[in-house]
C-alpha cells in the first residue's frame, strides 16, 4: 500500500492566530484504502490542521495537494466538492431541523423544481438502517440524543461522495456497541477505497481501526507511523513529549491514606423524575469517591443535584448532619461545595474575561456586589494558582478562551480551590485535555483530600477511577447499583461487569 | 434554546395564530352587527395587503436569526421615488415600478452584502439602512408628493368582484401571489431551508457547506424586495409620496411575525403564520373602529398585550415540551 | 498588550468626534469657544453636551443592558411615559415652592424603575428574549403615555419643572451634573464594586456564570431597572426643556440613538466585555453629528442620511474583517472575529 499514491498530501502547513502559531510546519499524507489517526494531546494543533484543510481557516504557509494536484481550499463547501467530508467533535448539525434534512441540506433531491421530500426522507431511511439506526427520520434532530446525532452527522458525512472523511473524536459520546457500529462503518469504507482521518483519545480504538499515524505536539510535526508497528509507550511519550514515569507514579496515588470515616454529606433517597432514580450516597470528609458508570449512567444528574444545579423532587441531603436543601449552586457554594462541570465550554469558563477574573469569580460571587477584591489582590491570587497548577501561558490577563483545553480546565479548577471547598465535584475532570495535564489534575486531586478535602470523581476512565478513589460508587442506568472499597479485590473487571449490568 | 423543541412545537404557535384570529373574528361578530361579512374581512386584506407583503420578507429573515428595521423606511423611499418619477420626470409607470423594486432590492442587497462580508449586526446595519432610506426620501423632498397619475388610479380603485358584492383590490392579489410563493420557496426550495438551517445554527450551516454568506444576501435582497413591493402597494392605497410615510412600519411587521408565531431567535416560522399576524393586527384595528368610544392609543396597548400573550404563550409551549422531554 | 487593544477599541470613536468638531470649525471659526454671559458659559461645546445629555444618561442604561447580552428597545417609550408622568403630576398638583417638582421627580423615577423591572422580569424570570420582551413596552408603553396625556401635548406652566432640563448651576447647564453624576454611579457600581465584573459574566455565558454561584436573575433585573432609571431621568429632561409632554413623539428614535451610541463606543451586541468611556464618546458622536448639521446649514432632514453614513463608517472601522480586507492587516481568522471585537478591557 505504500506504493499507492497519496490522495492528499499537506506539506509545512502553517497557522497562525494572534499571539499563537497554531501550526508550524505541519505534513500530513492520506492515502486510499487507510484508516489514519492524528494524535497529539490538546493544543497540539489537530482541530486547527482539520479545519485548516477543510477550509474553515485559510493557511498562512505550506501548500495542499489532492489527488496530485495542488488546491487552495477556502470553505467548507470547496472542500465537499473536492471530496472532503468532516464529523465534528460537537456535532454540527442543525437542531431545529428534521433527520432527513440534516443528512441531505445543501445537496437535497429535487423534483420539477421541487424539493422531493418523499424522496429524501426513503433515503435518508436507508442510510441509516446502514448504520443499524432504526429512527423516525421526519422528527426534528433535537428529539433525539447525542449519540444518534452524532450517528446522523456520519451518515450525512457518507451521503456525499467523499474520497477523504475526516472523523474528528467521534467516538467520544458513543457506548461500546455503538462504536463498534461505527467500526464496521469504517471498515467497510476503507475497503471501498476511502482515506479516512481518526481523531480520538482512545489508545485502544486507535490501534483497534487505524493503519497510520501522525504525532503533533505544540503545533508541531512529529512524526508519521505505521500504527502497528509502534508501541504503545512510544506512542504516548512522542505525543507528550516525555518519558512515562509520572503515570506510573499514580499506581500509587490512593494508598497509605487515613480515611476519616466521618461524613461530610450524604443523601436519603434523593432523586429527580427522569434524571436519576432515588439514591442514597455518603461522602466522608478527606475521601474521594468515585462515580463510574457508561455515558447516560446518571453521573451528571446526580452531580447537579448535590450542588443545587437541578432541584430534586424527592428526599433530602445531610450536610454535617443536618438536613439541608440547595434551591441554586450558591447555596450550595455558600456551604463550601464546588463543581466543574463536564462541559468546560458551555458551563465553566466565561470566555470574554480573562485567566484572572475567571479565577476569582466564584469567590468574588460569594462576596457579593460590595466587598470588591481590589484588582492588585485578584492579581495575587492569579499568580499563585498559575503557578501551584502550572497554566501555561503564565499570564493572568489572557483571555480563558485563548488557552488550551487543559489549561482552562485548570482555571476552573483554581476558581474552586481559592474558595477553600469541603467538597468538590469534578464532572470529568480529565476529559478531553492532555496527559500531563491529567496527570496533574489527579496529583492534585490527592493532595487535596489528603488535607481533608472531599471530592466526588466523575469519571469515564476506569483506571483514573481505581487509582485515585477510595472508594468507588456505579451508576447504570439512571440507578445507583452498587458501592465498593476499593481496594485489591476491586477490579477492572468487576466495575465494567457492574457498569455494563446484566450477568 | 432551541436545541430540545420536539415535533408538536412546531406547529403551535402557528395554531394558536389562527385561534386567536378566529376567536377574535367571532368576538367581534358576535358584538358589532355587520362585522361578520365578507366584506369586512376582504377589507382586512385590502387595509393591510402591504404589511402582508412586508411580513413575507420580514420572516425569512427572522426565521434565519436577523432583522431588518429598514423596511418601514424603504416604503417611504419607494413612496418618494414612484412619486417624483411618475410626476416631476413624468416617466411611465413601466420603468418607475421596476426602478421601485430595484430601489429597495439594492437596499436589502447591499445590506445583506455587508451584515455577511463584514460580519456586522443585522441589527445596526439594517438600522443604518433604516435612516439612510428615510433620509433619501427627505433628500427627494421634505414635501409631499401627491400622484395624480391613470395607472395609479387604476390601481387603487379596480375591483375584483368575489363572492356576489364583495371585492379585493388588485393589490390584495399581489400580495396573496407573494404569500404563495414565498410559502413555496420557504418548504420546497434549497433557498428556503437554508433560511431554517442558518436560523438554527449559522456555525453547523457553514459546516455542512451550505453557501452561508450567499443565503444571507438574498434573505435581505428578498425582505427589500418585499418592502419596495409593499411600498408601491402603498401609493397605490395614498397616492402620494411622503418621507414620513409608514413610520414605525417596523415594528408593526416585527410584531406581526411574532404574533405569528416566529421564534425571534430564529429557526422556526412559518410565513402563512405571519399572514394570519398580520390579520390580527388588522381585526383588532377594526374592532377598535367598531367599538367607537376608544382612542387610537388603544391600538398599540392591544397590540403590546397580544405581543406579550404570545411570547409567554411560546416560553410556556417551550418550558413544558423541555419537561416532557427530560421526564420521557 | 491589553492596553493596546483599549486604545485601539476607543481610538477610532475618538478620531470620529474630533473630526466632526473640526469640521464644525471649518464652518465656524468660534465653534470651539466658550463665552461667560449673565453667569452662564456658552458655546456650542457646552451646547452639544446640554443637548446630549438625555442620549448620553439612555446610553449608560443601554451600555449595561447590552452587555449582559440584552437589550432593551423599550426607553424611547419610557422617556414619553416619564415626560407624560412628570408633566401630569406638577400640573395637576396644585401647589407653590418646589413640592410639586420633588413629587413629579420621585413619582417619575419610581415609575420607571418598576418599568424597568418589569423588562427584567420578562427576561430574567420568564426568560423571554429581551429584544421580544422590551419590543412589548417599546409598543405598548407609547400607548400608555398617550393614555396619561389624554393624547394630547400636555404644557406644563411650573416654573421649577424647567430647571432640570433648563436651568443653571456654577454657569452650567444643570443636566450637565445630572449626566455627570449618573455616569460616575454607573462607574462606580461597575468598577468599584464587582458588579461590573458579574455583569460582563452573565453576559458572556449565563449558565456558567449560574454554576459559579451568580444570582443572574438579579443582576438582570438591576440593569433594566437601571436602564429605566435612566430613560426616566432622560425623559423628565427632555419634557422639561419643552415644558410639555407628548405622548406621542417624545423620545421617539431613542432607543436606536441608544444602541448606536453603545456600539459606537466598542460594546457589542454579543454582551460580555462593555465600555462606558465609549459609550459617552458614541453618544457625543451623535449628538455633535446633530449639532453639526444644524449650524453648518445642510437641511435637517438630511440629518439621517448622515447617521446612517457615520454608523457604517464607525461599524466597519471596529469590524475587524473590514479592517483585514481593506488594510491587510489584522489577520484575525474569521470564526473569531466576533469574540475579538468584544476584547475590550477595563483599564
Amino acid at each position: 500500500m505504500d506504493n499507492a499514491q497519496p490522495r492528499l498530501v499537506m506539506k509545512k502547513i502553517v497557522k497562525e492566530f494572534p499571539g499563537v502559531r497554531a501550526l508550524s510546519g505541519v505534513n500530513l499524507t492520506l492515502y486510499p484504502g487507510e484508516v489514519h489517526a492524528i494524535m497529539g494531546e490538546n493544543g497540539a494543533g489537530k482541530s486547527t490542521l482539520i479545519k485548516v484543510l477543510t477550509g474553515v481557516y485559510p493557511i498562512d504557509g505550506g501548500a495542499v495537494e489532492y489527488e496530485g494536484k495542488k488546491v487552495i481550499i477556502k470553505s467548507p463547501l470547496e472542500a465537499q466538492l473536492l471530496g472532503i467530508s468532516t464529523v465534528y467533535q460537537e456535532v454540527n448539525l442543525c437542531t431545529n431541523l428534521s433527520v432527513t434534512e440534516n443528512i441531505f441540506i445543501g445537496r437535497e433531491i429535487k423534483k420539477n423544481g421541487k424539493l422531493n421530500w418523499r424522496k429524501m426522507h426513503n433515503q435518508a431511511k436507508k442510510l441509516l438502517e446502514g448504520l443499524q439506526l432504526q429512527i423516525d427520520v421526519t422528527k426534528l434532530l433535537s428529539s433525539y440524543s447525542v449519540a444518534i446525532q452524532q450517528m446522523i452527522a456520519i451518515a450525512r458525512a457518507l451521503n456525499v461522495s467523499a474520497k477523504v472523511l475526516i472523523l474528528d473524536e467521534p467516538t467520544s459520546s458513543l457506548d461500546r456497541d455503538e462504536v463498534n457500529q461505527l467500526f464496521s462503518v469504517i471498515r467497510k469504507l476503507k475497503n471501498e477505497g476511502l482515506a479516512i482521518v481518526f481523531i480520538s483519545h482512545f489508545l485502544d480504538q486507535i490501534y483497534e481501526i487505524t493503519d497510520r499515524l501522525t504525532v503533533l505536539r505544540n503545533g508541531e510535526y512529529i512524526g508519521e507511523y505505521m500504527t502497528k508497528d509502534i508501541p504503545r509507550m512510544d506512542l504516548v511519550s512522542k505525543m507528550i513529549g516525555k518519558e512515562l514515569v509520572e503515570m506510573k507514579k499514580i499506581e500509587s496515588l490512593a494508598e497509605n491514606k487515613t480515611s476519616l470515616n466521618q461524613s461530610f454529606l450524604s443523601t436519603e433517597l434523593l432523586g429527580l423524575q427522569g434524571k436519576i432514580d432515588p439514591f442514597s450516597i455518603q461522602i466522608n470528609k478527606g475521601e474521594i469517591l468515585g462515580l463510574a458508570g457508561l455515558l447516560g449512567a446518571g453521573r451528571t444528574e446526580l452531580a447537579r443535584l448535590l450542588f443545587g444545579a437541578d432541584q430534586p423532587d424527592k428526599g433530602h441531603i445531610h450536610l454535617k448532619g443536618k438536613q439541608i436543601k440547595f434551591s441554586s449552586p450558591k447555596q450550595a457554594i455558600y456551604e463550601k461545595i464546588g463543581f466543574c462541570s463536564e462541559n468546560r465550554k458551555s458551563e465553566g469558563i466565561i470566555p470574554d474575561l480573562t485567566v484572572r477574573e475567571n479565577m476569582i469569580l466564584v469567590i468574588q460571587g460569594k462576596y457579593g456586589w460590595f466587598r470588591f477584591i481590589s484588582k492588585e489582590k485578584q492579581r495575587e491570587i492569579a499568580d499563585e494558582y498559575i503557578s501551584l497548577l502550572n497554566i501555561n501561558p503564565a499570564n493572568p490577563e489572557q483571555l480563558i478562551e485563548n488557552l488550551s483545553g487543559g489549561n482552562q480546565q485548570k482555571v476552573i479548577l483554581a476558581r474552586w480551590l481559592i474558595t477553600n471547598p469541603e467538597l468538590l465535584i469534578l464532572d470529568e475532570p480529565t476529559r478531553g485535555i492532555d496527559i500531563g495535564a491529567k496527570t496533574e489534575i489527579m496529583k492534585l486531586m490527592t493532595n487535596l483530600s489528603k488535607e481533608g478535602t472531599s471530592i466526588l470523581f466523575i469519571s469515564s476512565e476506569i483506571e483514573e477511577i481505581l487509582r485515585a478513589c477510595d472508594r468507588v460508587a456505579v451508576l447504570r442506568d439512571r440507578k445507583l447499583e452498587k458501592e465498593f472499597n476499593n481496594n485489591e479485590e476491586l477490579t477492572q473487571q468487576k466495575l465494567m461487569k457492574e457498569m455494563a449490568g446484566g450477568v | 434554546m432551541i436545541q430540545r423543541l420536539p415535533l408538536g412545537y412546531k406547529q403551535l404557535p402557528l395554531v394558536a395564530t389562527v385561534s386567536i384570529f378566529i376567536l377574535m373574528y367571532g368576538f367581534g361578530s358576535f358584538r358589532y352587527t355587520g362585522f361578520l361579512s365578507s366584506q369586512v374581512f376582504l377589507n382586512l386584506l385590502i387595509d393591510n395587503s402591504f404589511l402582508i407583503v412586508l411580513a413575507v420578507g420580514m420572516t425569512f429573515v427572522i426565521i434565519s436569526g436577523g432583522i431588518d428595521l429598514s423596511v418601514g423606511s424603504v416604503i417611504a423611499l419607494t413612496s418618494m421615488v414612484a412619486a417624483s418619477l411618475t410626476m416631476n420626470a413624468n416617466l411611465s409607470p413601466l420603468i418607475v415600478v421596476p426602478i421601485c423594486l430595484l430601489v429597495g432590492s439594492i437596499i436589502g442587497g447591499v445590506q445583506g452584502s455587508l451584515i455577511h462580508f463584514f460580519n456586522l449586526q443585522p441589527f445596526i446595519v439594517t438600522l443604518a439602512g433604516m435612516f439612510l432610506a428615510r433620509g433619501l426620501s427627505y433628500v427627494i423632498s421634505v414635501e409631499t408628493i401627491a400622484i395624480d397619475h391613470p395607472f395609479f388610479d387604476f390601481m387603487a380603485n379596480t375591483r375584483i368582484p368575489i363572492l356576489g358584492d364583495s371585492f379585493i383590490t388588485i393589490s390584495v392579489l399581489i400580495a396573496l401571489i407573494i404569500v404563495i410563493i414565498a410559502v413555496f420557496i420557504g418548504h420546497s426550495t434549497k433557498f428556503g431551508r437554508n433560511v431554517y438551517a442558518i436560523g438554527g445554527s449559522e456555525q453547523s450551516a457553514n459546516l455542512m457547506g451550505l453557501p452561508v454568506g450567499r443565503t444571507k444576501i438574498l434573505i435581505y435582497t428578498f425582505s427589500g424586495f418585499c418592502a419596495s413591493v409593499g411600498g408601491l402597494i402603498f401609493t397605490f392605497y395614498m397616492r402620494s409620496g411622503y418621507g414620513l410615510h409608514a413610520n414605525g412600519m417596523e415594528l408593526d411587521t416585527i410584531a406581526a411575525v411574532v404574533i405569528g408565531g416566529t421564534l425571534l431567535t430564529g429557526g422556526a416560522g412559518y410565513v402563512a403564520g405571519s399572514l394570519f399576524g398580520v390579520l390580527i393586527l388588522g381585526i383588532i384595528q377594526t374592532i377598535i373602529v367598531y367599538e367607537g368610544t376608544l382612542s387610537s392609543w388603544w391600538t398599540k396597548i392591544a397590540i403590546g398585550v397580544l405581543l406579550l400573550l404570545f411570547i409567554v404563550l411560546q416560553r410556556i409551549i417551550v418550558i413544558r415540551s423541555e419537561k416532557k422531554q427530560n421526564s420521557s | 498588550m491589553v492596553n493596546l487593544l483599549m486604545k485601539s477599541k476607543l481610538l477610532w470613536p475618538i478620531v470620529v468626534l474630533v473630526v466632526i468638531l473640526l469640521i464644525n470649525l471649518i464652518f465656524d471659526p468660534s465653534f470651539f469657544s466658550i463665552d461667560y454671559r449673565n453667569g452662564k458659559l456658552v458655546g456650542s461645546l457646552v451646547d452639544i453636551l446640554n443637548r446630549g445629555a438625555p442620549l448620553i444618561l439612555i446610553s449608560i442604561g443601554m451600555t449595561l443592558v447590552i452587555a449582559t447580552k440584552g437589550i432593551d428597545l423599550s426607553v424611547g417609550s419610557v422617556i414619553a411615559m416619564a415626560g407624560a408622568i412628570g408633566a401630569i403630576t406638577v400640573t395637576s398638583i396644585d401647589g407653590e415652592g418646589l413640592g410639586p417638582l420633588f413629587i413629579a421627580v420621585g413619582l417619575t423615577l419610581i415609575v420607571s424603575i418598576i418599568v424597568g423591572g418589569w423588562n427584567g422580569i420578562l427576561v430574567s424570570r420568564i426568560g423571554v428574549q429581551p429584544i421580544v420582551a422590551t419590543l412589548i413596552l417599546m409598543v405598548a408603553g407609547r400607548g400608555i403615555a398617550q393614555l396619561i396625556t389624554g393624547g394630547q401635548i400636555t404644557t406644563v406652566y411650573y416654573d421649577p419643572y424647567q430647571f432640570l432640563g433648563g436651568g443653571y448651576l456654577f454657569a452650567l447647564p444643570f443636566s450637565i451634573f445630572i449626566v455627570t453624576f449618573v455616569l460616575l454611579l454607573a462607574l462606580f457600581l461597575t468598577r468599584r464594586t464587582s458588579l461590573g465584573l458579574f455583569i460582563e459574566a452573565v453576559g458572556s455565558n449565563p449558565e456558567a456564570s449560574r454554576l459559579a454561584g451568580l444570582n443572574s436573575k438579579n443582576i438582570m433585573m438591576m440593569v433594566y431597572m437601571f436602564s429605566g432609571f435612566c430613560a426616566g431621568v432622560g425623559g423628565l429632561i427632555l419634557s422639561s426643556n419643552v415644558m410639555s409632554a407628548d405622548g406621542n413623539n417624545a423620545g421617539l428614535w431613542f432607543e436606536l440613538d441608544a444602541i448606536l451610541a453603545v456600539v459606537i463606543g466598542g460594546t457589542s451586541l454579543m454582551g460580555g466585555r462593555f465600555n462606558l468611556m465609549g459609550t459617552l464618546i458614541g453618544a457625543l458622536i451623535i449628538q455633535s453629528l446633530t449639532t453639526t448639521i444644524y449650524s453648518i446649514g445642510v437641511p435637517a432632514e438630511t440629518n439621517l442620511v448622515i447617521k446612517a453614513v457615520v454608523v457604517l463608517i464607525v461599524c466597519l472601522l471596529q469590524s475587524p474583517e473590514f479592517r483585514r480586507k481593506i488594510f491587510g492587516t489584522d489577520k484575525v481568522n474569521k470564526n473569531r472575529v466576533k469574540k475579538e471585537s468584544e476584547g475590550v478591557t477595563l483599564s
